[in-house]
């Protein structure tokens, strides 16, 4: 059945608590997932107080921070801190988001940073994500085209070029999968918002020659039909993009292949 | 994560048994289903409504008619079509166990044939009986 609850070794325990620095005036609460596979303990929550007055403006801020005057073996991805590479996608407040585009004055209260729901978790707010890279893989996300390459590039026109948009943009952080119920419960077969907008991406691009290949892989009742349309994963991306018109998409290409 | 008893390759385990060129039939069946079931259900209600007060030999009268013995299995024959699918698909989502799955799935398809194939008859033998 569905994982309604959590497994014994995933319940999470009270962690750290560690004090206001002194002297601070306009500090922040945070409570962060931490899980550490080398010691065997359960997960935990531990509570970090940052002084805003000596922060930058996003939760990435904070986290940096916290790693470099708090404790340093806390333990997340990130690297461009502009939104371009994905790394920094976690549960923040509630949302899969990326911490380095979201603002601190956005959350209320306490800030709860947790890592990218129902994966499993490396350390700390760092998922695995080995398995949502296969499926990455195994949409063939590149140009196929057997029409020998011309002199120069492919040709598109601008309206055909334009059909990209809202596609090309995806960074690929998985924060739309991982807000996927579908994706949670079935996520073994079924591809998930995030692999749908991908090869979608593929399939809308005039220069592929190999549309009717993609839409025979992905005809399949768990890979592609497990997508109920929530829309989790157009309220969760943080590009703005949408997934779940994407995968609209896909579906109305396979019926008007019947016939 | 590194699971020691399966050291088949990400891939491999994504890519399975394959796709199963399947699927586009049934989610499209069920929107087809979803939109006859609008009309026919207004028209339902509003005929029960208008039903209301009347004896049963004035209900079986109505429902003797061919239009509206017609139109009755048309809607049971899509409420019970829809209903499978639709249950089909929350079985999917939700039981994981194999044989629990597998029995689940025909209970619902045996139960849904049973119930259309009643109502279908039963609207049947008033059509053919009032006569």
């Amino acid at each position: 059945m569905v994982e309604f609850a959590l497994p014994a070794n995933s319940k999470i325990g009270a962690g750290k608590s560690w004090p206001k620095p002194e002297a601070a005036k306009n500090t922040k609460t945070f409570r962060v997932y931490r899980w550490n596979p080398d010691d065997g303990e359960n997960p935990s929550v531990d509570t970090f107080e940052v002084d805003l007055d000596n922060c930058g403006p996003m939760v990435l801020d904070a986290l940096i921070k916290i790693k470099n005057e708090i404790d340093p073996t806390l333990t997340f991805r990130r690297s461009c801190r502009e939104g371009v590479c994905g790394s920094c996608a976690m549960n923040i407040d509630g949302t899969n988001t990326l911490a380095c585009t979201k603002y601190l004055n956005e959350v209320d209260g306490e800030v709860k940073v947790y890592p990218l729901p129902h994966m499993p978790v490396v350390k700390d707010l760092v998922p695995d994500l080995t398995h949502v890279y296969a499926q990455y893989a195994s949409i063939e996300p590149w140009l196929k085209a057997e029409t020998p390459a011309p002199e120069r590039e492919r040709l598109q026109s601008p309206e055909e070029r334009e059909r990209l948009d809202g596609l090309w943009e995806c960074i690929l952080c998985f924060s739309c999968s991982t807000s996927c119920p579908s994706y949670w419960w079935n996520g073994d077969r079924y591809l998930g918002p995030a692999i749908l907008l991908q090869a979608y991406r593929w399939i809308a691009d005039s220069r592929d020659e190999a549309t009717g290949e993609r839409l025979d892989q992905l005809e399949d009742p768990f890979r592609l039909y497990r997508c109920h349309t929530i829309m989790n994963c157009t309220k969760t991306c943080p590009k703005s993009l949408n997934p779940a018109k994407a995968i609209a998409e896909i579906k109305k290409l396979m019926v008007e292949r019947r016939g | 994560m590194n699971d020691q008893s399966n050291l088949r390759s990400p891939l491999g385990r994504v890519r399975g048994l394959g796709s199963a060129k399947d699927g586009t039939h049934h989610w499209w069946a069920q929107r087809l289903t979803a939109l006859a079931l609008i009309p026919l259900t207004i028209w339902f209600v509003g005929a029960v409504v208008s039903l209301i007060g009347a004896d049963h030999a004035a209900v079986a009268a109505w429902i003797a008619s061919p239009v509206v013995a017609g139109l009755l299995i048309l809607l049971i024959v899509a409420t019970f079509y829809h209903a499978a699918l639709g249950l089909q698909v929350v079985i999917e989502d939700y039981v994981h166990g194999e044989g629990a799955k597998i029995a689940l799935l025909l209970f619902v398809k045996a139960l849904t044939i049973v119930l259309s194939l009643s109502a279908v008859l039963s609207v049947l033998t008033l059509l053919f009986t009032r006569a």
